[in-house]
């Protein structure tokens, strides 16, 4: 197989796997995730596991990626190098909190949601691309 | 008062599903040497680079298709969503919007990020989800 179908193929598996973790984990259920974010409700802990077994797995396999010239595709190791703390990382992760808090979706299950056809998943996502798409058109 | 909802508690579930999403990012970076950040792969179709479309396309088809073969091979998940179609989409603007500017989500800051033991990510990750649990707890006390 030439490299860059290789390439797309492992990241189609790592598509699956993840959206798979979503669905099993509650993250895919808006529901949930604001019965984990809403403390004025009797709350449910469970996301803090999710954040906690991917953690788990992603600590060693960061370590060794770090240590990596290229990964084992042959392909550049394309860990980000920025370490700024700047407005636009607040702000930024401040808008997203809310937004995440009022629709009870963040990216991935919006793209579980979007392509299961619920309903409510492809209004979030629609709005979810506008808004990438307004933050583009503005940093051209 | 505060309370903990017992009988909604999946800590199982939860803990397994994250280490699949563990798993697909160390998947991602050890095979492909790429981060798996969600909004950053989205909007990556959106603003297409050269070299850096295909995988991207790849990986949204993959999850996209995780809940069709979920529904064959397994049965339904539970799917519910308690807002209505204007916070949807000012959620979904504002999703959109912050995660481009804060370069990163709950996948790229929370999961590789953390993982990575960046203290930008970790900063991030800490706004996010303060911001998150603000918003949400005073949600239906404001409107």
């Amino acid at each position: 197989m030439k490299n860059n179908m290789r390439f797309a193929v492992a990241s189609g598996l790592a598509g699956l796997v993840f959206g798979w973790g979503l669905i099993i984990s509650g993250m895919a259920n808006p529901a949930k995730v604001i019965g984990f974010l809403d403390l004025s409700m009797p709350w449910d802990p469970s996301l803090m596991f999710v954040m906690g077994g991917a953690i788990a797995l992603g600590l060693p396999g960061f370590f060794l990626a770090k240590r990596l010239k290229n990964s084992l595709m042959g392909l550049p190791m394309n860990l980000p190098t920025n370490t700024h703390v700047d407005k636009k990382l607040l702000l930024g992760a401040a808008l997203f909190g809310a937004g995440w808090g009022i629709g009870g979706f963040c990216p991935g299950p919006a793209v579980v949601a979007a392509a299961s056809l619920a309903t409510d998943g492809l209004i979030f996502i629609a709005a979810m691309l506008a808004g990438m798409f307004v933050f583009s058109v503005r940093n051209r | 008062m505060f309370t903990v909802n017992w009988e909604a508690f999946t800590p199982y579930p939860a803990l397994f599903g994250g280490l699949l999403i563990g798993l697909s990012a160390v998947m991602l970076i050890l095979l492909t040497g790429r981060v798996a950040g969600i909004s950053g792969i989205v909007g990556g179709l959106l603003k297409p680079q050269h070299g850096e479309f295909l995988w991207r396309l790849s990986f949204v088809l993959g999850m996209a298709a995780a809940p069709w073969l979920y529904q064959a091979v397994v049965g339904s998940f539970e799917f519910e969503s308690p807002r209505g179609t204007v916070a949807l989409v000012v959620a979904g603007l504002l999703v959109g919007y912050g995660t481009r500017l804060g370069s990163g989500c709950t996948s790229g800051h929370g999961v590789c990020g953390l993982s990575r033991l960046s203290l930008r990510s970790l900063i991030a990750t800490g706004v996010f989800m303060v911001t998150g649990f603000v918003v949400a707890s005073m949600l239906m006390h404001v409107i």
